[in-house]
């Protein structure tokens, strides 16, 4: 294989080399606890604020408000059952969406299971949802309100703002999965009304296994890992120093220039959508036109499968990924496909490419070369296609 | 996560393809799934000369259609009907757990062409 193109981003990134040099020195060098009272805790415990002031300034929040966890996923499980435990007097009513993630999705499944009742809100065939559906939603046992900013498979991007202007008017607690928003969209807690936050680091050049939760000052939530007295009695467990600092330094990086890192995924993004829609036939981009992730490309091509799709482009260099059953081990293809109305069998054609901040115009390129002759290499071993040709186009 | 053979079988299917006027022809599975296997057989005196298919479905689907028509091709109706998914899928190195079912296609679309193929000629 000549040449390697890694369009899988919203899966996971690099790190950054100078994250990984900021996070060195706390491996061999710098490894006090910071709960310690010595200068090896100190200088840790220094590392440790800094890494949190840094995720505060990348929020407009404030440093106080800001716990570090083991990840994307614990944040959402925290803030979920964190919020629904800490009002049970009040109420046991959350409010998501059909197209969250499943650190959110089977979060509330399980809380279903438990006791809560829990709206699952559809969204518009683009994957919109709309804010005053969540309003109609809304019935006084509600306690959470739980809308990602950006959907991590179509790369839609909700209008939270919107969502959370009405939680705020509602008395209602207001969380969003940031995990793929964060270097992609500005993000701002006060003006957006949000009160829980979930970030991860390896979504944006940062280590993996390293997350933070936003909590707004005065919002009521459960401890949800109980031990030590870390982060101020909240979260429990000796803080990964290494990772924390990567993800302070890697959140600075991606959140010091968001329009300019933007717009140059935009155009990426353009010209390969662009690409495939003109070059192939029985095709549909998944997710909004516009209102979309810079990186964020999700296409179904109609008459073959995903999978059979990922591992002919893996062997041209191409990675990327696919909502298709074949790809998750369960026999249903993504909820989110489903949830914007694609029927299964569409499902299970979709490709989605994440592009990143070392993606070249040449290999967008090569993609568009590549990706054409491949899908034409499986239509023709399909026997959908056959019956197809000559056919009424139905998408 | 799949075999060397499986790679093989994926990348260069022996046998895609359809045959005119066949003797017998099986449609197994549904797009809603998935995967659908089609098999074409092409046979003279109980003996299946040819053999074709088109598969709609995951890499294991396509392996395991392209070696399981390998596998019956030459072979007498009787010979092609004792063809079991777990023979395609040793053949073929093994497959994953979760793609076991693929092979299980497979083996429907063979069966289910045979039994058209007897049906038309009232065997």
């Amino acid at each position: 294989m000549e040449q390697r193109i890694y369009l899988d981003h919203a899966a996971t990134t690099y790190t950054k080399p100078e994250v990984l040099e900021e996070m060195l020195p706390y491996f061999t060098r710098k490894y006090g606890n910071p709960s310690s009272v010595h200068s090896f805790g100190r200088e840790t415990r220094k590392a440790l604020d800094l890494a949190r002031e840094r995720v505060a300034k990348a929020l407009n929040a404030d440093p106080g408000e800001i716990f570090f966890t083991a990840g994307g996923t614990e944040s959402d499980n925290w803030a979920i059952k964190g919020t629904a435990l800490a009002n049970q007097k009040k109420g046991n009513h959350i409010i998501t969406t059909a197209i969250e993630h499943h650190a959110v999705f089977h979060t509330c499944n399980y809380l279903e299971r438990n006791g809560f009742e829990v709206t699952y809100l559809p969204v518009d065939k683009y994957g919109m949802v709309d804010p005053e559906q969540v309003r109609n939603a809304i019935n006084d046992k509600t306690v959470l309100i739980s809308v990602m900013t950006a959907n991590n498979e179509i790369g839609t991007i909700q209008p939270i703002k919107e969502i959370g202007a009405i939680a705020k008017e509602k008395g209602i607690a207001f969380h969003t999965d940031a995990v793929q928003a964060i270097g992609s969209i500005p993000i701002d807690v006060k003006e957006m009304n949000i009160d829980l936050l979930s970030l991860s680091a390896h979504k944006f050049y940062g280590p993996k296994g390293v997350g933070a939760l936003y909590i707004r000052k005065g919002v009521k939530l459960q401890q949800f890992i109980h031990g030590g007295a870390q982060e101020r009695n909240r979260r429990a467990g000796t803080e990964n120093l290494p990772a924390i600092v990567g993800l302070g330094k890697a959140i600075e990086l991606a959140t010091q220039d968001i329009p300019g890192h933007s717009a140059r995924l935009t155009a990426l993004r353009d010209r390969l959508i662009s690409g495939i829609l003109s070059k192939v036939e029985y095709t549909r981009l998944n997710g909004h036109p516009t209102m979309r992730l810079p990186g964020n490309a999700n296409f179904s091509f109609e008459f073959i499968e995903g999978e059979a799709l990922l591992l002919t482009l893996d062997i041209q260099g191409i990675a990327g990924s696919s909502g298709s059953a074949c790809t998750s081990g369960s026999l249903d293809p993504s909820h989110v496909l489903l949830a914007i109305g694609l029927p299964h069998e569409i499902a299970h054609g979709s490709l989605r490419l994440t592009l990143g901040d070392q993606n070249t115009e040449e290999e967008i390129d090569y993609v568009l070369e590549v990706i054409p002759k491949v899908v034409q290499r499986l239509r023709e071993m399909s026997p959908l296609f056959n019956q197809q040709k000559g056919g009424q186009k139905h998408v | 996560m799949y075999s060397d053979q499986v790679m093989d079988h994926f990348m260069n299917p022996r046998n895609v393809g359809e045959i005119e006027n066949p003797d017998g022809v099986g449609e197994v599975g549904n797009a809603k799934c998935g995967d659908i296997m089609k098999v074409f057989l092409k046979i003279e005196n109980d003996i299946i000369v040819d053999v074709k298919f088109k598969t709609f479905g995951c890499g294991a689907a396509i392996a395991t259609s392209s070696m399981s028509t390998e596998m019956i091709k030459g072979k007498s109706v009787d010979e092609a009907l004792a063809l079991t998914n777990k023979a395609v899928a040793e053949a073929l190195g093994g497959l994953p757990p979760v793609k076991m079912h693929c092979s299980v296609l497979a083996e429907h679309a063979i069966k289910a062409a045979i039994e058209d193929y007897k049906k038309k000629h009232n065997k």
